[in-house]
């Protein structure tokens, strides 16, 4: 394959030196950061036996961790959806105070380290933090519950639906907007029907996004979580307790499930994507 | 943001009285948007950041102070550091090299060898830790023979190094691949015409067409590569003052009940989050400005 690269790159393409060189260092990082790294998953659950394989992933703690994880992701990521959109409608269309600002710290959960997101989200919904003292006495307990998983995923996911929608809606022609208007459509109808469609696969390439991240988020979660086995537990702390008990095959088990449902999930967002891309092409 | 200027005129303000036609929703319509975006956006990042730092300064400045010039806060800062001056470059590096053959070239299966390069964003930071463990810990495929050598490169700093280069390892690359693909191929080509060699093109040529977007990149890769947690809590082993990163020694801190302490160390990893911030919004407003100049 290298070979024909090579001659595809330098005689068929182009008069720009370099292909080779960079090409063969660009796959020898591959290859050597990630590729061999993640390979190495595969051989270790291959060591376990079928029966150790399905014991260690479907053990009844394990299944649990599951469905809160991929639960409170998809809440998450749902909920990342529709406030992305009103979000992301407010800070292109409409201008008010403290707009610039609050635009450029829409990307706070990427750049804040999520270890500091995760003892920051706790001290606020702890029992005496500035709104777990307000919410506690009317019996809503975020911190050290699911709902905090929730939270917190809502919070490293915050920035994905609104940077993907922001684009599309800048660069949205407003004739298209115009030409509903003067056939008589009203504006939730012009929203719903010509809008909405529109900017539909950007939502949606967010929410992958966003769930995506909320799946595999560790640091910030632990905090807030309480990390009960069968309540609160998260897959990844799972793997870092199979890894702390020197149980490395079974660690890895689960890593290798997890990955696999959520390359499953997201190549199915993928298709999706593409169909309705399709859609709103048409 | 970014059509700003252009559109200032289009959009009405929120509060603005002037008519609003046919294009605009109902103001009841328009300050309720306004307002769940204020909402939602204060709940979500101003309210953190307040009480990051009220809990930070809650027992005074010369308690914040003191928790940041103990000597294993200090070491931490100073491995973080290191962790950084690695990463950095090696991906800056990694992703020029990367962007130079992909976006510059056409080649089958292009768009698979950026999907790899992609690959380690949908990988929890968790399992990008552990495979490191099961290629360099003990019982992994090079333990014996690191131990036989006396190499340690898990729960030490080389192990904290790999995991975060595979973290952030994307980054770079991805800002620059489609920006040097936007630009296209003929100002080299018309450089190399002009009798320009390849590196010369490429430094005088290339590399000012895509600095703010490469500026960008940078920025985004050291705020991760400074912040990592997940992955660096798996391969660390936690040893105060010695493979301590600041996000893990805030994590100590809070788990020994110090949280004037954990909050001090945090804001310092908080305020590096919002110089990025800032950077990054001033990198995005040059490269809009040089592409509408270019354009």
């Amino acid at each position: 394959m290298a070979r024909s690269l090579r001659k595809n790159g330098t005689a068929g393409w182009g008069t720009l030196p370099g292909f080779a060189p960079t090409m063969g260092y660009t796959l020898l990082c591959l290859v050597i950061v990630v590729l061999v790294p993640l390979s190495t998953l595969f051989f270790e659950a291959a060591t376990l036996t079928w029966d150790d394989f399905v014991g260690a992933v479907a053990a009844p703690r394990v299944l649990a961790s599951y469905r809160v994880t991929f639960g409170a992701a998809l809440l998450a990521a749902l909920t990342n959806a529709f406030s992305g959109v009103i979000v992301a409608w407010t800070l292109v269309r409409y201008r008010f105070p403290g707009r610039r600002m609050l635009d450029a710290l829409v990307d706070l959960p990427f750049a804040l380290p999520t270890a500091v997101a995760g003892i920051t989200l706790a001290g606020i919904f702890a029992s005496n933090g500035w709104l777990g003292k307000v919410l506690e006495p009317l019996g809503v307990k975020v911190a050290f519950t699911p709902v905090g998983i929730w939270l917190a995923m809502v919070f490293i996911g915050l920035p994905f639906v609104v940077r993907t929608v922001q684009p599309v809606l800048e660069e949205f022609d407003r004739e298209v907007e115009e030409a509903a208007a003067c056939l008589g459509g009203n504006r939730w109808q012009i929203f719903s029907r010509v809008v909405f469609p529109l900017m539909f696969p950007a939502v949606l390439t967010g929410f992958t996004l966003a769930f995506a991240r909320a799946v595999g988020e560790y640091g910030s979660i632990v905090f807030i979580a309480g990390n009960m086995p069968m309540v609160s537990e998260i897959t990844p702390l799972l793997i870092i307790t199979k890894l702390e008990q020197y149980d490395y095959a079974g660690a890895t088990a689960v890593a290798v499930v997890m990955l696999v449902i959520s390359f499953m999930v997201l190549l199915a967002l993928n298709l999706l994507q593409k169909w309705s891309r399709r859609y709103a092409e048409q | 943001m970014r059509s700003n200027d252009m559109n200032r005129s289009r959009y009405p303000g929120a509060f603005s009285v002037q008519k609003a036609g046919a294009l605009a929703e109902p103001l009841a319509v328009r300050l309720l948007l306004v307002g769940c975006t204020l909402f939602f956006l204060s709940l979500f990042l101003l309210m953190p950041l307040g009480a990051l730092f009220s809990e930070a300064l809650s027992k005074g400045w010369q308690e914040y102070r003191a928790a940041l010039i103990e000597p294993d806060a200090l070491s931490a800062m100073r491995l973080t550091l290191v962790t950084a001056v690695f990463c950095v470059p090696f991906n800056l590096f990694f992703g020029i090299v990367a962007s130079w053959c992909t976006a510059k070239f056409t080649f089958p299966g292009k768009s698979l060898l950026v999907t790899l390069i992609d690959l380690p964003f949908s990988v929890s930071p968790v399992v990008s830790g552990l495979v490191y463990v099961l290629v360099f810990g003990l019982q992994g495929w090079l333990g014996p023979w690191l131990q036989a050598h006396d190499i340690k490169i898990i729960f030490a700093v080389p192990g904290i190094v790999l995991a975060t280069v595979f973290v952030t390892f994307p980054f770079v690359a991805r800002e620059l691949i489609p920006l040097m693909e936007a630009q296209g191929r003929e100002e080299e080509e018309a450089a190399l015409t002009l009798g320009a060699g390849g590196l010369q093109t490429f430094f005088r040529v290339t590399l000012p067409n895509v600095k703010w977007g490469l500026l960008y990149g940078v920025i985004l890769c050291n705020a991760r590569a400074m912040g990592e947690f997940g992955a660096v809590s798996v391969v660390s082993g936690h040893v105060r003052g010695a493979t301590n990163t600041v996000p893990l020694q805030v994590e100590i801190l809070y788990n020994e009940y110090n949280f004037v302490a954990a909050f001090a160390v945090a804001s310092l990893l908080a305020l590096l989050a919002l110089v990025s911030l800032a950077l990054k919004t001033f990198t995005e407003w040059k490269l809009r400005q040089f592409q509408k100049g270019g354009a």
